[in-house]
């Protein structure tokens, strides 16, 4: 099970760097909403997916899954949330500015 | 502090006071506040002169600087020292005299400046020459090397200067950028025998076993380097002829008496060292033979009084290194006396020394007169002004006739001294000269006509043929008497020298040639300094006749060979070098950056990327660290290949999907999938998270959506395509063989997981049932704390980017 959900995390990423190396402003939003799905899925993959009941104490049950990772994904779920609101807001402006989303016709500006 | 500090740093402070001197008393010549510095300095040093026949008292004094590092600033005062500190303050007098006359006192002309640079490139002179502390020699050497730049580019509105100031510098600078390394290089050395210093006393006194190191070959390279360059030796020389664009004092000081015989200085005080070594010997020798041809060679071509004379500084200045390197061969021998055969190189090395700096010193100063009274330096425009500069023309005689090598004058005494040297070193058994041997005397007899030649044009063309006023800017007329004090004294010394020698012989060549050539005497023994005019008819006489009427047969033919290519092109084959050299890192650099820095962003994530998948794949073949344990993999539920399956396919069509709206629907359905995860995984917190952000996310992108550009078809070149595909897909395998790897080395390690800490106390010590609740905000609240902190700076940022427009753009 394991294994399966490495890989499933690797194909996400492979995607992710894919839509990361194309032109178009929105598709580099894309990519990174996918890598931090990838990221979540092997954090969680990675400290054992084996067994046991959610972590909650009121279940009466004789092992629990790792609480930690949980927690840690939560976070990084959030700041991911935030940082993404942020880059699409700053996809917009920038297209509002500059009338385009080609990062290749994105470069330099006349202070140079 | 002893009083023998203060000799180096009274011209620093001095310089400090300077500027307000010249502010509050301009209508006095700055120059009368600066005169008595080395004025006094001189007289102050004579006292340490053996006048009385004995042997030289040495003086040390420490003053401890950095003293955790061994950086003191220790002050040596043995015969080398004394003598370049008498000719530094002794020739500082003299030009600081004549500069007085030289620059006028206008309105225009910054003399502050000029002399706080002058003051502050005596001091560092003195300090190099009095240091033992090596740190604090290069710190001395470093400041020359500035203040030398600052005193070429005085006039700094004229582009010459700046240009000879940039390459002086770049040049002694990274000459002296290895010396450093060299320094380093003996204080390693010593600190592998347990001692680490930077005294160059206590270094030589390890000479004997620091010859073993593999360090010692490139120590003596390096520290050779800085000498070389400083000294304008072959292929260095090429900044001296442009530092010629400092005003003439400057060239006077610098240019002939002292900056450019600080390596001179280096090589002398490093002989003990690394002298008897073949290295050393061949190096310096040829080195110095090589430059003084090539030097003597160039002059003849030049039409510029001032690089006739670099030229000849550089030729000169290659004549002393190569005396020097020849005697360093008397190191070799160790039996007392047996070596003073051939220590007669270095004593002709100091006298000439002595001679150099008296005779071009006074010459570069009648040029400036010469400059001063017709306008011109040029030797096609001048001509005739023997009847109207009398004094003039008879200075420059006295100096032209020493620099050439003819009788009465020190020059010759020097020269017959100089043949001997390269005859006896002929005659050397060691370090294989028998064979080369022969080059020596041949290569110094032709550099010698080719100095008696040039020695010859700078004189002709100057003094005698026609008189041609309308060429002149001014009518010629004899210069007034404070410029020419200095020089006449220099000529006198020039004539004093030359007829008394000897007075040289006990109170500086001996002691001076006791400090180059330690342990070769017994204790209170002297050296055998005799210099006589009359050898008898030797076969120093017979080359010395041979030069004069060579050096004037070519002169009377000089005219044939006017017009060729070699005569016209003055300036030096290797500027080339030095130009291209430099131009070349500019575009080379230009090029370099504009190749890599290529303003996109997909270039500097694939640099990223590439190199993350390079590193890994490179460590995991290294150590060979793939593992993989598919021992015991438990059963996938169907569900579970389902959603999984769809989350691929989602994934793998997002990029192909070109309408806006599919493509947040499918980036949305990938979320609520990724939830439906961490439900399976049971993960409740999660799940309820994700699901509410992939909802507000979906939303934003929804809102977004109306002023959001057209998705295009992905339009790359089908080349990059495949390119971005690879490293995409590298990426992914990086990501997927790392993921296994450390799998199953978990298996493997047995580490247990600090969680079960968590599971048991998150109810008795953080009273909560929820366990990832009570880590986020009991266990590790500071992660939650920072993560709010995150999110509102975002908040803020969105906003910012939205209202505050700095150019006129429509509101939302």
């Amino acid at each position: 099970m394991e294994i399966l959900m490495i890989v499933t995390a690797g194909i996400i990423i492979s995607v992710s760097t894919y839509l990361l190396l194309t032109r178009s402003i929105l598709r580099v939003v894309f990519g990174i909403v996918l890598l931090s799905h990838g990221v979540h899925l092997l954090i969680l993959t990675m400290a054992g997916l084996m067994g046991g009941s959610p972590p909650l104490l009121t279940e009466d049950a004789s092992s629990y899954t790792d609480p930690l990772p949980q927690a840690l994904i939560l976070t990084a779920i959030v700041i991911s949330f935030g940082v993404t609101a942020f880059v699409l807001v700053l996809g917009y402006r920038t297209y509002k500015e500059h009338k385009t989303d080609d990062l290749d016709q994105l470069r330099g500006n006349g202070d140079e | 502090m002893s009083m023998l500090h203060f000799v180096a740093l009274a011209p620093f402070i001095v310089a400090i006071i300077i500027p307000f001197l010249y502010k509050k008393f301009r209508h006095i010549h700055t120059g009368w506040f600066v005169l008595p510095v080395p004025l006094l300095l001189f007289i102050y040093l004579i006292q340490y002169l053996p006048l009385g026949g004995e042997a030289m008292e040495i003086v040390e004094n420490t003053v401890a600087w950095v003293p955790s590092l061994g950086i003191n600033y220790t002050v040596y005062l043995d015969g080398l020292s004394l003598l370049f500190a008498l000719l530094i303050t002794g020739i500082g007098a003299l030009v600081v005299l004549y500069s007085i006359y030289y620059i006028a006192n206008k309105r225009d002309e910054p003399l502050n400046n000029f002399y706080v640079f002058l003051l502050m490139f005596m001091g560092a002179m003195l300090g190099v020459v009095l240091s033992d502390n090596l740190m604090v020699l290069y710190v001395f050497w470093e400041i020359t090397s500035l203040s030398s730049s600052l005193l070429i580019a005085y006039w700094y509105h004229k582009e010459k200067s700046r240009y000879g100031a940039l390459k002086s510098m770049l040049i002694t600078v990274a000459g002296g950028f290895a010396m450093l390394a060299g320094f380093a290089l003996l204080y390693v050395m010593t600190g592998a025998l347990g001692s680490a210093t930077f005294s160059i006393r206590e270094i030589i006194s390890y000479a004997d076993v620091l010859k073993d190191s593999p360090l010692f070959l490139p120590a003596m390279l390096l520290i050779l380097l800085g000498a070389f360059t400083k000294s304008a030796q072959f292929p260095f020389h090429i900044w001296l002829p442009d530092a010629m664009e400092a005003p003439t004092p400057v060239s006077a000081y610098l240019h002939s008496a002292t900056m450019v015989k600080a390596g001179i200085y280096l090589v002398a005080r490093f002989t003990p060292l690394f002298g008897g070594e073949a290295e050393w010997f061949w190096i310096v020798t040829g080195v110095g033979l090589f430059t003084m041809l090539w030097g003597s060679v160039s002059a003849i071509r030049q039409k510029d009084l001032k690089s006739i004379l670099a030229f000849s500084t550089i030729s000169q200045l290659g004549l002393i290194m190569s005396l020097l390197g020849l005697g360093s061969a008397a190191l070799y021998f160790d039996i007392p006396n047996a070596g003073s055969v051939y220590s007669v190189a270095i004593l002709a090395a100091i006298f000439h020394l002595v001679n150099h700096a008296t005779f071009k010193g006074s010459l570069f100063m009648v040029v400036g007169i010469v400059d001063h009274e017709t306008g011109t330096r040029d030797i096609r425009k001048l001509g005739g002004l023997m009847a109207l500069m009398p004094i003039t023309f008879t200075i420059s005689l006295i100096g032209i006739a020493s620099m050439a090598g003819l009788p009465p004058f020190n020059g010759f005494l020097s020269k017959e001294m100089f043949f001997t040297g390269t005859l006896q070193s002929m005659t050397l058994d060691i370090f294989n000269v028998q064979t080369l041997g022969f080059i020596f005397p041949v290569v110094a007899w032709i550099a010698s006509v080719f100095t008696f030649i040039y020695s010859m044009i700078l004189f002709f063309k100057t003094f005698t043929g026609k008189y041609q006023p309308e060429k002149l800017d001014k009518e010629a007329h004899e210069a007034p008497m404070g410029l020419l004090i200095p020089p006449i004294i220099l000529a006198s010394l020039v004539v004093i020298f030359g007829f008394f020698p000897n007075l040289l012989a006990y109170t500086i060549i001996d002691p001076a040639m006791q400090s180059i050539l330690p342990g070769l005497l017994t204790e209170g023994e002297q050296f055998d300094v005799k210099i006589y005019h009359w050898h008898g008819l030797n076969p120093e006489l017979f080359m010395t006749i041979a030069v004069v009427a060579f050096g004037t047969l070519i002169y009377l033919n000089l005219d044939r060979w006017k017009e060729t290519t070699f005569f016209m092109r003055e300036r030096d084959p290797l500027n080339a070098f030095y130009d291209n050299g430099l131009d070349g890192l500019v575009t080379g650099s230009q090029k370099v950056t504009k190749l890599q820095m290529t303003g996109l962003l997909r270039d500097y994530i694939l640099y990223m990327l590439v190199f993350i998948i390079g590193m890994i794949t490179w460590t995991f073949i290294k150590f060979n660290a793939f593992q993989y344990d598919f021992a015991n993999l438990t059963l996938v539920p169907p569900y579970l290949w389902i959603v999984i399956l769809v989350i691929i396919a989602a994934s793998i069509s997002l990029p192909f999907i070109s309408h806006r709206i599919s493509s947040i629907l499918v980036l949305g359905v990938i979320g609520f999938l990724v939830a439906l995860l961490f439900v399976i995984f049971r993960a409740p917190d999660l799940a309820l998270t994700q699901l509410l952000i992939e909802t507000v996310m979906v939303v934003l992108f929804l809102l977004a959506y109306i002023y959001l550009p057209e998705l295009k078809k992905i339009d790359v070149k089908p080349r990059f395509n495949i390119f971005n595909l690879v490293v995409s897909i590298g990426m992914g395998l990086v990501v997927i063989v790392t993921g296994i790897s450390v799998h199953a080395m978990r298996n493997d390690l047995d580490i247990t997981s600090i969680s079960e800490y968590f599971i048991e106390n998150s109810k008795a010590l953080g009273g909560g049932y929820n366990m990832v609740n009570v880590i986020l905000v009991d266990f590790r609240g500071m992660d939650t704390l920072l993560e709010v902190l995150v999110l509102s700076i975002a908040a803020l940022g969105v906003v910012t980017m939205i209202k505050l427009k700095m150019k006129g753009g429509e509101d939302i």
